[in-house]
């Protein structure tokens, strides 16, 4: 047996995009065990929903997360519509639909860019990165926010999007396309891509449905699971199959999420398409909500979910997120046994953690 | 058109005492858990265990309704990661869990105020 000592990994790190700590035991230079700690950057937000009334909470919800912000407003208004009862206008529905797969573009994008940065490919982060700002740029047109949308409301959605920015959309989508075409061959193709991810941090299909896994990181391992599938927003008009991988390996993440950004062109040209002409964007609710719902939504890391209990009042009892790092975690804990100290870095980074998600 | 999928959510409320049970039930029904949560409403601590079966989409939450005094049996030997959950519980609701499988002894979130979620006596 070699020398067991403890690493500690983060909070601050060259390779981590946000504050966790992970104390690694090590036996020479390899993991046996990893335990996470978060709490750097906890805010409370949960805790507004006693202070702020429903509607306002909607703006609080965007702002758990700066990457999946506007699936976190959606997430919390469609639970919020679960209890009132009522059903968004169609023209709605398909609006959060385009916003939201612009989102997950924009987040695969993201993460693509701080994988290859990991394993010190700048020229490949540099290009997913300069791809991710054209995504950018169609959101900034759209909502008028880069990344904080505030179209949400209670009951639909308060802004629209005309034919001929619905137009641009298309346009810019057969460019990210083209380009995103490229960056996938790099990292299926590429030696160096391959020779870091494969059979790298491997998560069995037992494993990582045992600890709960949800959204690519499950998907990577072969479990078949996509919250879209519930049918919220316009998804049940829209034709997609979850994808998935068998291998459960960082490459298999890496592959999950590279075809969900065309998994995501294809269902905005599709929405784009169907997207019904019609003027109403939001449907009334009358009083304040008195019951409770949970409420499913599959965001770029995976299932998140809303839990809301209100009483009749304007504030609500409780409004509860889960967010789909905070059910990654153990799988992470799992995943970075028995490797190498040297590969823990890009590990922690195929989960796609979101610590601000995270801690709320 | 993409199929869609209407599964049954179910919301069971259950005594304390059946808690490991009913979730050891759900486990080998091949659900795994979603979330687990609390929610503090007419001075008792509700806690809601809600556990995701990926191959039929159903949702099934368990309830267990308790008095902020009460002790609950911690999940964490039959479902290992409800331990971010159970701490989270402690932490912010001050719900007494028995036998976490590691208690993180109130510093998930490394907050000063104790059980910041339950409205304090003759405050606001």
């Amino acid at each position: 047996m070699g020398k067991r000592s403890v690493i500690p990994y983060g909070p601050q790190h060259p390779v981590l995009p946000e504050p966790i700590h992970i104390d690694l035991v090590v036996e020479d230079e390899t993991v046996i065990e990893a335990i996470p700690s978060v709490g750097f950057i906890h805010r409370g937000l949960e805790g507004l929903a006693e202070k702020r009334d429903f509607n306002q909470m909607t703006y609080i919800a965007e702002r758990v997360c700066g990457i999946c912000s506007f699936q976190h407003g959606m997430g919390y208004c469609e639970a919020v519509e679960r209890v009132f009862g009522v059903e968004v206008p169609n023209r709605a529905k398909y609006l959060r639909t385009i916003w939201a797969e612009l989102g997950r573009m924009h987040s695969h994008l993201l993460w693509l860019g701080l994988l290859a940065d990991g394993f010190g490919y700048e020229n490949l982060f540099y290009q997913c990165w300069r791809v991710r700002e054209k995504v950018l740029d169609l959101q900034e047109m759209t909502s008028g926010g880069r990344l904080i949308f505030s179209v949400n409301c209670v009951g639909g959605v308060l802004k629209d999007i005309p034919q001929e920015k619905l137009d641009i959309i298309l346009k810019t989508l057969d460019e990210v396309e083209e380009e995103c075409k490229i960056i996938k061959d790099t990292f299926f193709q590429d030696y160096t891509v391959q020779s870091r991810l494969q059979g790298v941090g491997i998560l069995t299909k037992e494993q990582a449905h045992d600890l709960g896994c949800a959204g690519p990181f499950a998907r990577a391992s072969g479990i078949r699971t996509d919250m879209r599938k519930l049918g919220y927003a316009a998804y049940p008009d829209l034709d997609f199959e979850p994808i998935i991988s068998t291998a459960g390996d960082s490459f298999a993440r890496c592959y999950i999420r590279t075809m969900e950004v065309f998994q995501s062109i294809d269902l905005l040209r599709q929405a784009i398409a169907k997207i019904p002409n019609e003027t109403d964007l939001v449907t009334p609710v009358k009083g304040n909500p008195n019951g409770e719902a949970f409420m499913r939504v599959e965001q770029p890391r995976g299932e998140a979910v809303y839990y809301v209990k209100a009483n009749g009042s304007p504030n609500l009892d409780r409004f509860r997120v889960r967010t789909p790092t905070f059910a990654n975690l153990p799988g992470l804990c799992e995943m970075l046994k028995n490797t190498k100290l040297a590969d823990v870095g890009l590990l922690v980074i195929t989960i796609d953690p979101c610590v601000s998600c995270t801690e709320r | 058109m993409a199929e869609v999928i209407h599964p049954d959510e179910i919301l069971d409320e259950i005594e304390v005492s059946d808690l490991l049970t009913k979730a050891l039930s759900l486990k080998k029904d091949n659900f795994r858990l979603s979330q687990a949560c609390a929610a503090y409403a007419n001075e008792k601590i509700e806690l809601s265990y809600s556990f995701a079966n990926d191959d039929t989409y159903q949702f099934t939450t368990l309830r267990v309704v308790i008095d902020p005094e009460t002790e609950v049996p911690s999940i964490t030997e039959i479902i290992p990661p409800a331990v971010f959950y159970e701490n989270e519980m402690k932490e912010l609701f001050g719900v007494k869990i028995k036998m976490i499988s590691t208690d993180l002894q109130n510093r998930l979130y490394r907050i000063e105020e104790e059980t910041p979620m339950i409205p304090k006596k003759g405050g606001n």
